[in-house]
């Protein structure tokens, strides 16, 4: 990182000198100093506005005063200013009470019923800066109360102090200015377009940051006082960007979860799937004691040394895989790792229950890894190239902080995708249109510098060669890549060594030393030498009946790229399931052992930077079991023990193997496939998953997906005329394995391509076509 | 006595006044042809020279404003003319352009010119439809002699006048307001700095004059900065429009130099309306803190004014006799404010919703003497305190008014009610009613 001069100027508040960066708000710098200065529209993260005008304070500069006093969140300090806030300065003092009045006058007295009572920051500062006893004596100012902006979202016009924080962020974080200040006086509101609800994937964001309860979550609205809650830093677990989040929890039960404050990663906001989408932790079909099939072919209760028992003797003597799935956490993933090792003498583990490629294989075992990149390379790049990578959906902050540094300093930003998706516009993204499978070909063509960032997703491995373009275009540049899955576990995964090739550490399972190295530490006398099989192909062998028996984490058959061949291994194999609701794979399993959610253990995953984020246990006094703690019971029940039976044993031991400057391989390039021939009615596939989709962790929670995007078909305009269809017209796009109909969106798309959501409401694409991307389909005019 | 000193005014009375002819009849557009033959610097000079000043309210100097504009900056600059008149008893820039749209529009020439702005807009109140057609079709009659658009005089220079009809919101009146609404936003107050100076319309260096402002420059570069700077007091030169209204014979506008005094105003207006005696008035709109008879012989300047502890405003004299009462007329005033306020900041938004509730009660007998109290603490916490000067001007009457006339608000308190006839107020008051 290069150092950059930043000039610094000392000035005085309330007789204290301090010196801060040139450019700080005088706010800002009497924070440093401990001087809390009221505040509502003030957001650190947010671009002035000087709106409620409750920090005002006595400035002079050079001997020179204010002739009035003086927003000190709107003004930034300079050589030779003194500050006199409300402790030394009557003015300011009177000033500030003198707001605080005007702002209670049409407050109503809703704080006993209000969510925000008692966590709110016109409460608090009503007590520091209000009177006791309103003046007022007059008419309050009135309103229906209260309306959806959202499915999600609510606002109480009469509560709102008109500070544009949810107006601001929507504008200038989310790039979404779907909500804005209307009328005039006071009868000012926030308020949204006719008929366009507030339907932004950040909307949660503007309820936290309303400094009273204007805005509240329909989920949470009136479901607890923030006094009788127990909050718990934790870590988001839907996606790979990492977020830090708060979970609030009364009496066993997550009631809300917030956005942690984190600079580094997500500042302080997140995405409303992350806030809300946590009701399957508390659904009533929760897993709760182990299940085993018994003669007659039926699941049965049983107690845990029963089921344990039945696991270890169906695991004993089998050829046995291991599906971990992309959910994990660093340290059950490292279980999973080390139990196909130890006690399954196999490589035959992966994580990944989505569709990949040999290339992809290639590229986590020797890249991966290997990559440094950050959301502060993000901030500092001169371009960023996405990669099969649709950053709103599928990486939320990156999305923000990219749009961050688009709306501070016109970031360029370069997408080389099929269809040119809301997100990208939002960016104001070059967009390069390809058509589906030939991305890697414009990967070549891009000019990047060692400054630039390329953005590549998990998606990559859906088209071949591309993997292998990135790689090339960076060793030519020098430009960084980042590699962001979708998943938050595939990172930590990758590095725990729940992949074929990889021993934790990113030790390559071919190399002799690590694996001596690996065997030391975890007291064996040898580890399994044949390289492991990928998910692809354990499905494969299974059926084949090369393997035996599977141990199965949270997978869900339908996320494969042909489930009917996964189900059919799953119904063939002896099938140990690790889960925490009953799914395909519960009907199938000879034992099913409940697991532990996020938010009833403690752990952590590596985001796509590969950055840990460490949660505890929200939920105290959990019954349930990490995968983890159940791994190492199998293990101790097979007499061929992990020994780690706490999460904290894991981390510690992993902690030890985490790095490796052994050898390690280098990656070998795919070459791209040549453009499909296509007839009049047929296209090529593309898709990628929404943020907000028919995901089983968004189960449950009618509020958010209320604000999904509609599923459509998106057809460029010239496949539109030919089939003859507007927007909104009923089309069937087909393969040999089904069809889905859905109305028509005639965007900016390729010619060759149509698009679908891959997971969404009358779409889902694997379960459907059984492929996703790339392949050909047939699109008519139902 | 000072006599008026009709300029922009001159012609009204003429009944083609606000046609092209009518104004080149007068020598119209010579003085754009003029300028343009000069640098545009030497422009800028001439009207610093001048001593112009703003005539929107505040009186900041008009040549100093455009020398602000950062020249060479390879920007595009804006000239945006604030033709959003809407200040209770201003009326000056309405008439104006009603009767001579074309001496804005010369100008506007000249200013653009001086600035070097490619682009230039007239932002006109909305509810002044009579106003909006003659300053269109001056506009037009303008493109078609070629005093706009390309190569305008054959100087070389281009220039694209656009007219903004508002939305009728007397907030747009305030600059940066303005210029919000005229990019397609809602009109609320823009934080400062930048300063439209440096980033105005579309975040370009723009130039925000008052029409009355931009319609005396033709006049100044006709006659020379010295005729100009001639007229007037030391500080505030040159001849300006006062719009007398009320409880007077003759209302209307004057146009006079600056410092004329108001008993000199009065007796061109044939004074007071007969049997009544001068109460109170504004010298420069509502928003400016009353005088009284005391103050007749302040000179309406710039200084007079303010070191009479008012402002000269817009120059709009609202004049009240002793029928009047005081109370009343700070409830319509402050009534104003209230659905005028824009909402964006706390003090002028909840403050004046407040005042209005305050003053119902007083002027409706049910107020008490702590009541004054608490209304003058409260001005006290919008004045200085809003987001711009709307909260500040909402105050002005009220603080004012219980200054000069703290008796008639205790004799709300004391008299249950108000103690003044309504109906004795009225212009029809004399006139009998019949059928």
């Amino acid at each position: 990182m290069s150092a950059e001069v930043v000039d610094m100027i000392t000035v005085v508040i309330d007789g204290f000198e301090i010196t801060v960066p040139k450019g700080t708000l005088v706010i800002r710098a009497a924070e440093k100093l401990g001087i809390q200065i009221p505040r509502f529209c003030d957001h650190p993260l947010l671009e002035p506005v000087g709106a409620c005008r409750q920090c005002l304070v006595d400035i002079e500069i050079n001997g020179r005063a204010f002739p009035k006093p003086q927003a000190s969140c709107t003004i930034p300090v300079e050589t030779g200013m003194i500050v006199k806030t409300q402790l030394t300065s009557a003015v300011a003092k009177k000033a500030q009470e003198g707001v605080m009045e005007l702002l209670l006058m049409n407050h109503p007295l809703d704080c006993p019923v209000c969510d925000k009572g008692g966590e709110c920051p016109l409460q608090n500062q009503a007590m520091s800066t209000g009177r006791s006893e309103s003046r007022f004596t007059g008419v309050k100012r009135t309103f229906e109360k209260p309306i959806h902006i959202s499915t999600q979202v609510l606002l109480d016009r009469e509560r709102c102090v008109l500070c544009a924080r949810c107006t601001r962020f929507s504008d200038q974080i989310a790039g979404d200015p779907f909500i804005t200040l209307n009328e005039r006086g006071a009868l000012q509101q926030v308020g949204i377009y006719e008929n366009q609800p507030f339907e932004s994937y950040f909307s949660g964001n503007t309820v936290q940051i309303c400094p009273v309860g204007a805005l509240t979550g329909a989920s949470y609205r009136f479901r607890a006082r923030p006094f009788d809650l127990v909050s718990t830093p934790s870590a988001c677990e839907h996606c790979a960007s990492g977020c830090s989040l708060r979970t609030d929890v009364r009496r066993g039960k997550t009631l809300r979860r917030l956005a942690g404050d984190d600079a580094e990663v997500n500042e302080e906001w997140n995405c409303d799937k992350g806030r809300w989408a946590f009701v399957y932790t508390n659904a009533h079909d929760r897993l709760t004691e182990p299940m085993i099939r018994d003669a007659s072919g039926e699941l049965r209760p049983a107690s845990w040394p029963e089921a344990l028992a039945v696991a270890a003797a169906g695991l004993a003597g089998k050829t046995a895989a291991v599906l971990t799935g992309g959910r994990v956490s660093v340290e059950d993933a490292y279980g999973y790792s080390k139990f196909a090792r130890v006690s399954l003498n196999t490589n035959d583990i992966d994580f990944r229950s989505r569709i990949s490629s040999v290339e992809e294989d290639e590229f986590l075992a020797t890249k991966t890894l290997t990559l440094k990149t950050s959301y502060r390379d993000i901030d500092r790049a001169d371009s960023v190239l996405l990669v099969a990578f649709e950053p709103e959906e599928e990486s939320p902050i990156v999305f923000l902080r990219i749009n961050k540094q688009v709306h501070k300093r016109s970031l360029k930003v370069t997408a080389i995708a099929s269809k040119l998706s809301i997100g990208n516009e939002k960016l104001k993204s070059n967009f390069i249109c390809v058509a589906p499978g030939l991305e890697a070909q414009a990967v070549a063509n891009q000019e990047l510098t060692a400054k630039s960032v390329i953005l590549v997703g998990e998606r990559a491995s859906e088209s071949v060669g591309l993997l292998s373009a990135v790689v090339a275009l960076a060793e030519k540049t020098g430009a960084k890549i980042a590699w962001i899955p979708r998943r938050s576990g595939e990172r930590g995964a990758i590095a725990a060594g729940a992949i074929g090739q990889l021993l934790p550490g990113g030790r390559l399972v071919s190399d002799a030393a690590a694996r001596v190295d690996v065997a030391a530490v975890w007291g064996v006398a040898t580890l399994p030498t044949a390289l492991g099989r990928n998910a692809k192909e354990i499905i494969s062998s299974v059926n084949e009946g090369k393997i035996g028996a599977l141990v199965v984490g949270g997978i869900d058959p339908l996320d494969s790229e042909d489930h009917q061949a996964t189900l059919a291994a799953l119904k063939k194999a002896f099938v140990v399931s690790l889960e925490i609701r009953p799914s395909a794979v519960t009907q199938l399993a000879d034992v099913v052992l409940p697991v532990a959610v996020v938010s009833e253990k403690s752990g952590s995953f590596l985001n796509w930077e590969g950055r840990a984020r460490a949660f505890d246990a929200a939920v105290a006094d959990s019954l349930q079991r990490s995968d983890l703690r159940i791994l190492s019971m199998i293990s101790d029940q097979m007499k061929k023990p992990i020994n780690l039976s706490t999460v904290k044993a894991a981390a510690k031991e992993f902690a030890t193997l985490a790095s490796w400057d052994g050898a390690s391989s280098t990656f070998t390039s795919c070459a791209p496939i040549a453009q499909k021939k296509l007839s009049a009615h047929e296209a090529l596939l593309t898709s990628w998953r929404r943020l907000l989709d028919e995901g089983t962790l968004q189960q449950g929670e009618e509020n958010l997906a209320g604000t999904a995007r509609k599923s459509v078909v998106v057809i460029s305009p010239k496949r539109a005329s030919a089939i003859g269809v507007v927007d909104g017209d009923k089309v069937r796009v087909s393969n040999e394995h089904g069809a889905i109909v859905l109305p028509v969106l005639v965007e900016m798309i390729h010619d060759d391509a149509v698009w679908l959501p891959r997971n969404s409401r009358g779409s889902h694409l694997l379960a459907t076509f059984g492929v996703a991307s790339g392949a050909v389909v047939t699109v008519v005019k139902d | 006595m000072t006599k008026l000193m009709p300029v922009l005014s001159a012609h009204w009375d003429e009944k083609d006044s606000f046609t092209m002819a009518g104004y080149k009849r007068h020598g119209g557009y010579d003085a754009a042809a003029k300028a343009l033959k000069m640098e545009p610097d030497a422009v800028i000079q001439l009207v610093k020279d001048s001593g112009l000043r703003g005539r929107g309210g505040a009186g900041f100097p008009t040549g100093m404003k455009w020398g602000f504009i950062p020249q060479g900056d390879n920007k595009d600059h804006y000239l945006v003319v604030n033709a959003d008149e809407s200040e209770p008893g201003t009326c000056k820039d309405m008439p104006l352009l009603l009767a001579n749209p074309h001496v804005l529009l010369e100008g506007m020439i000249i200013a653009s010119y001086a600035i070097r702005a490619k682009y230039a807009f007239v932002y006109v109140r909305g509810e002044v439809t009579h106003v909006v057609r003659r300053v269109q079709q001056a506009i037009e009659d303008a493109y078609k002699a070629g005093y706009l658009g390309k190569n305008i005089f054959g100087s070389g220079v281009d220039l694209e006048l656009v007219m903004h009809v508002g939305a009728g919101a007397y907030i747009c009146g305030e600059e940066t307001a303005l210029l919000d609404s005229l990019e397609g936003f809602r009109g609320q107050p823009r934080l400062r700095p930048p300063f439209p100076a440096i980033a105005g319309l579309y975040a370009r260096p723009t130039v925000v004059n008052n029409v009355e402002s931009i319609a005396s420059v033709p006049s100044i570069i006709a006659n020379g900065a010295e005729w100009f700077s001639s007229m007037g007091t030391e500080k505030s030169k040159g001849m300006t429009l006062y719009s007398l209204s009320g409880h007077v014979q003759n209302p209307g506008q004057f146009e006079a130099p600056l410092g004329i005094t108001l008993r000199e105003i009065l007796e061109l207006a044939g004074g007071i309306r007969p049997g009544h005696q001068l109460k109170f008035w504004t010298p420069g709109g509502s928003s400016t803190p009353i005088f009284t008879a005391d103050h007749l012989d302040t000179p309406l300047d710039y200084e007079g004014v303010a070191a009479a502890g008012s402002m000269l405003g817009t120059k709009a004299l609202q004049i009240f006799d002793e029928t009047t009462c005081v109370v009343r007329a700070v409830l319509r005033w402050s009534e104003f404010y209230e659905h005028e306020s824009c909402g964006k900041c706390t003090p002028c938004r909840e403050g004046t919703y407040w005042l209005v509730q305050i003053i119902q009660d007083l002027e409706n007998g049910k107020g008490t003497e702590a009541d004054l109290e608490k209304l003058l603490d409260l001005c006290d916490n919008i004045m200085g305190r809003s987001f711009c000067a709307l909260g500040d001007g909402a105050t002005s009457p009220i603080t004012s008014s219980i200054k000069y006339f703290r008796d008639e608000y205790i004799a709300h308190v004391t008299n249950q009610g108000c103690p003044f006839d309504p109906h004795a107020s009225t212009l029809f008051a004399g006139t009998k009613v019949g059928a």
